[in-house]
């Protein structure tokens, strides 16, 4: 047994998990060309999640914060950037993939502005005077989801929105007799991208060690000279626009959305954040893969048990490993 | 604490006494069918909000699945009554089918998480919470969906029952209130409601309430001198979940229906959080008084925007901002201003009042 | 003037007063040991000068500027290094890493790096390795040097020979020496044999209040003082 666990440990331990989901939903599903379409749309889900999940998890991981208001991030990076392509709907309709490129481009820089700018708001009026005290940031971060709901119920209507997507992300590649839609791509390249991005600042910068030692240990970090709080706003912001771009892919996926999209999506980032550990980025990725993949699977597998099942999974994993999959060293 | 003898202290408590008189006369105060709805819910709410302060203010921890405790108890009122028939042997049953269902969930999650971690448990009631409101709308067999279910209570708690009647066979007025079945509901849903309040009284002056404030003023120390933190906490979620459960069933009683919205939505849990925080928490006392004045806004409020809202129609953005739909908002700001400046809320703040007399 | 004069610093934690009254003058140059048993404020004492936590009233002065309000990393800024009980090792990042995080630039002095590796071989050998799998001795040689590897004014270490091989504790010595002979140490200790081969200055702790200050020579000369307060430390 100690054996096993470590030959599995030498080719990524708990890095194989999403890997031996895929393998067993390969027999259980039976059909190759469905298996494809539901590992890619598991896989884009997973860094949908990803984006919104992963600065939850920096945050907490760097300050001990557990910002509840995290997913009115993501609500309103989904509406700014709805509302982006809407405003740029000529440049979407005219045919031009250039036009179309810069009218995508806008919307998620719009909405990864609205992050950082929300962001800053957000750590220096709401969360800053209750730091170490989580009591009271539950209730008062809890207060400002609601506030930033009801801010995004006046401005856009509780009526669900279309959300215009450029033509060139419209439509399905069909391979043989998989057909693999290519918003799902476009999401998991992203994904992909922001978390190669994030991994290097983390792991080749200095302010990334400046980080991942905070998350380890803020006090021994100050001792040593550094301002943690400083950098904190930064992470902050950055966390923040990473979950509004997370809402704003997620928009462009669902095609409609709705004001109660944010409390629908932290119900899942909590679940993913509780999963992966928090305060590590990969832990965020392999939570938000394992949900993406199972939620999926599950799907296809038994309709019935979909809901269910993200649960299913965190209580099972949490039962295994009480910290997560791969939680930071603290 | 030297609070319980301060004068503030004796003030609020005056405050309570008050309104609890108010409750006890309330059909003969307020003889509007609206007014009696208002009270009724004080009523229930004052029970969930003490619970739940039993939980928050004695114990430190937040917990999002309150509303699911709730929803238990009333759901299970509602199933027994609509399946098995409008006995009083139903309301048992589905009390009773409540009950087991929350402590069981409780045990569940107390264990799995409060153990790991308390910022966990936030976490994971909330997650817990929002799996039970989807499958609530989902078993819509059982459940009846979005729609809920509609039921009879027991005859007893029918209009047409005369509890009293006069010479002429019809149903006896007191001070103009009909002696009817809705006044007993009414009555039952008060006297269950003040039954479980003083039970938790009870249980915050107990060697229990000892304990747990001992934990909430230095967790390592309580730990230290040999508290179990953790098998403590998990018993104390487990009692409020029951509580909570109870409050469920009394409401399904007194509403005759029984859906998401009543019982299990989030909205609920975001009300129990304001009025806990607005009332005061760790003080029982203060739960009265904040769903006392969360009640009343919720019915009473609205109107005062709609009216607001129309009498500022020519400016732009501020009757959106009034419309009475966007009362949440407010009351949201003022959530957000009462916890960093009043953390102890009305309650709290007026029994500081006076400290050094 | 001294280095470092603390007056009548007094700590609350939570509602406990740990630190009654506490005065100390320590002088540059040299290691300063502070003796005292287990709870009598010597942590307490060392996380008040660093500013982790708040001392009201009292004050804490270094080469004559008032620190006793500034942000602990300002503090460290100002030339003092932490070393703590808990050695405070991230464990998470090489050993290298370790180090170059406590350089202000980013970038190694490669004299001072030489030095290091004299005084503690074992930091060149383990280099790139993640600090969690050090031994218990290993670390500790890394917090130290993490508190060296930038010119320091003052160092604070926190017990460092807490459950050392006895071996260790003599490399220990020996390079907390060589140390003392550039920057000053301000040593808290319950190991009275390593203490006393160290320390030119010392004082003597004791339920939040300094009972005893004076010179190490004196006191290890007074078998009387030595019993009747390090009795209070057995």
């Amino acid at each position: 047994m100690d054996q096993l666990s470590q030959t599995l440990g030498r080719f990524g331990g708990v890095n194989l998990l999403p890997v031996a989901v895929a393998l067993i939903a390969f027999v259980l599903i039976g059909a190759p060309s469905s298996w494809v379409t539901l590992t890619v749309a598991g896989l884009a889900m997973g860094m949908m999640i990803f984006l919104m999940a992963s600065g939850l998890s920096l945050v907490f991981g760097l300050m001990d914060v557990l910002n509840f208001g995290h997913s009115a991030f993501v609500s309103f990076g989904a509406f700014v950037a709805a509302s982006t392509l809407a405003y740029f709907g000529g440049w979407l309709g005219s045919g031009s993939v250039a036009l179309a490129s810069l009218a995508l481009i806008f919307a998620i820089a719009a909405a990864v502005m609205f992050g950082m700018i929300g962001g800053w708001f957000f750590e220096t009026v709401i969360i800053k005077p209750v730091y170490k005290d989580h009591l009271r940031q539950i209730l008062i971060t809890m207060g400002a989801l609601i506030v930033a709901e009801q801010i995004i119920l006046a401005i856009w209507g509780g009526t669900p929105m279309t959300v215009p997507r450029p033509a060139f992300l419209e439509g399905s590649w069909i391979i043989g007799d998989v057909s693999i839609e290519i918003y799902r791509v476009f999401a998991l390249v992203l994904g992909v991208a922001v978390y190669a991005l994030l991994y290097l600042v983390l792991n080749r910068t200095r302010i990334g060690l400046l980080i991942r030692a905070g998350v380890e240990n803020r006090e021994m970090v100050e001792a040593l000279g550094f301002r943690i709080d400083r950098l904190f706003i930064g992470v902050f912001m950055g966390g923040s626009a990473l979950a509004a771009m997370g809402g704003a892919t997620w928009a462009g996926y669902q095609t409609l959305i709705d004001p109660t999209l944010g409390a629908e999506m932290m119900i899942i980032v909590f679940i993913v954040v509780i999963i992966g550990g928090l305060g590590s980025i990969e832990g965020t990725l392999l939570g938000a893969l394992m949900v993406g993949l199972v939620s999926n699977y599950i799907g296809f597998l038994a309709p019935k048990m979909a809901l269910a099942s993200n649960m299913i999974l965190m209580v099972a994993i949490l039962l295994w490993r009480p910290a997560g999959l791969k939680p930071a060293i603290k | 604490m030297t609070q319980d003898k301060t004068t503030g202290a004796l003030i609020v408590k005056a405050i309570v006494l008050v309104i609890a008189a108010a409750l006890l006369f309330a059909p003969f105060l307020f003889q509007d069918v609206r007014s009696v709805e208002v009270a009724a819910r004080i009523c229930i709410f004052v029970v969930l909000v003490a619970s739940y302060d039993l939980l928050i203010g004695y114990t430190g921890i937040v917990s999002f699945a309150h509303t699911m405790f709730f929803g238990f108890g009333a759901y299970g009122a509602a199933i027994a009554l609509k399946q098995l028939g409008n006995t009083w042997a139903s309301i048992g049953i589905g009390a009773v089918a409540g009950i087991a269902l929350s402590l069981v969930l409780a045990v569940a999650i107390g264990l799995l998480s409060l153990r790991v971690k308390a910022i966990f448990f936030a976490m994971i009631t909330l997650a817990a919470a929002s799996v039970a409101l989807v499958l609530a709308s989902q078993l819509s067999q059982l459940t009846g969906g979005e729609d809920g279910i509609t039921y009879r209570t027991p005859d007893f708690f029918k209009t047409a029952t005369k509890l009293m009647t006069d010479e002429d066979g019809k149903v006896l007025r007191i001070a103009g209130v009909r002696m009817n079945g809705k006044l007993a509901a009414y009555y039952f849903v008060f006297f269950t409601s003040l039954a479980l309040f003083i039970v938790m009284l009870r249980i915050t002056a107990s060697p229990l309430g000892t304990v747990l404030k001992a934990i909430r003023e230095n967790e390592a120390r309580a730990e230290a001198i040999g508290y179990r933190v953790v098998s403590y906490r998990t018993f104390v979620f487990c009692i409020t979940a029951v509580i909570a459960s109870l409050a469920g069933t009394i409401y399904a009683i007194w509403l005759k229906y029984t859906g998401p919205d009543t019982a299990l939505s989030f909205a609920i849990m975001i009300d129990i959080l304001l009025m806990v925080v607005i009332g005061g928490m760790g003080t029982l006392w203060g739960a009265v008084i904040g769903a006392v004045l969360l009640v009343m806004a919720q019915y009473y409020l609205r109107d005062l925007m709609e009216v607001a809202s129309e009498a500022t129609a020519n400016i732009p953005v501020l009757p959106h901002l009034l419309e009475p739909d966007r009362w949440l908002l407010w009351l949201g700001l003022i959530f957000i201003l009462l916890v960093y400046f009043f953390p102890k809320g009305i309650a709290g703040t007026i029994m500081d009042k006076g400290a050094r007399t | 003037m001294s280095l470092l004069s603390i007056t009548r610093m007094q700590t609350n934690i939570g509602q406990y007063a740990v630190l009654h009254d506490v005065t100390l003058e320590v002088p540059e140059g040299g290691v300063f040991v502070l003796l005292g048993r287990n709870g009598a404020g010597k942590t307490t004492t060392l996380r008040s000068i660093m500013g982790m936590w708040r001392p009201s009233p009292g004050s804490v002065i270094l080469r004559g500027q008032d620190i006793t309000a500034l942000h602990t990393a300002d503090i460290a800024q100002l030339g003092i290094a932490f070393v703590p009980e808990d050695m405070g090792i991230f464990g998470s990042l090489t050993v290298e890493e370790n180090l170059i995080l406590a350089t202000k630039s980013g970038q190694f002095d490669q004299t001072r790096l030489q030095r290091i590796y004299t005084l503690f071989p074992a930091i060149e050998k383990f280099w790139t390795k993640q600090a969690w799998s050090l031994s218990g001795g290993q670390k500790q040689m890394l917090s130290v040097a993490r508190a060296i590897i930038e010119p320091r004014d003052l160092i604070l270490i926190d017990e460092p020979t807490k459950g050392l091989a006895p071996s260790i504790v003599d490399a220990m010595a020996d390079a907390f020496a060589e140390i003392a002979e550039t920057t000053t140490i301000l040593l808290v200790e319950q190991n009275f044999q390593f203490a006393k081969r160290l320390g030119r200055d010392m004082a003597v702790i004791d339920d939040g209040r300094i009972v005893h200050a004076g010179t190490m020579a004196d006191f290890v000369a007074d078998q009387d003082l030595q019993d009747r307060l390090l009795s209070l430390s057995a």
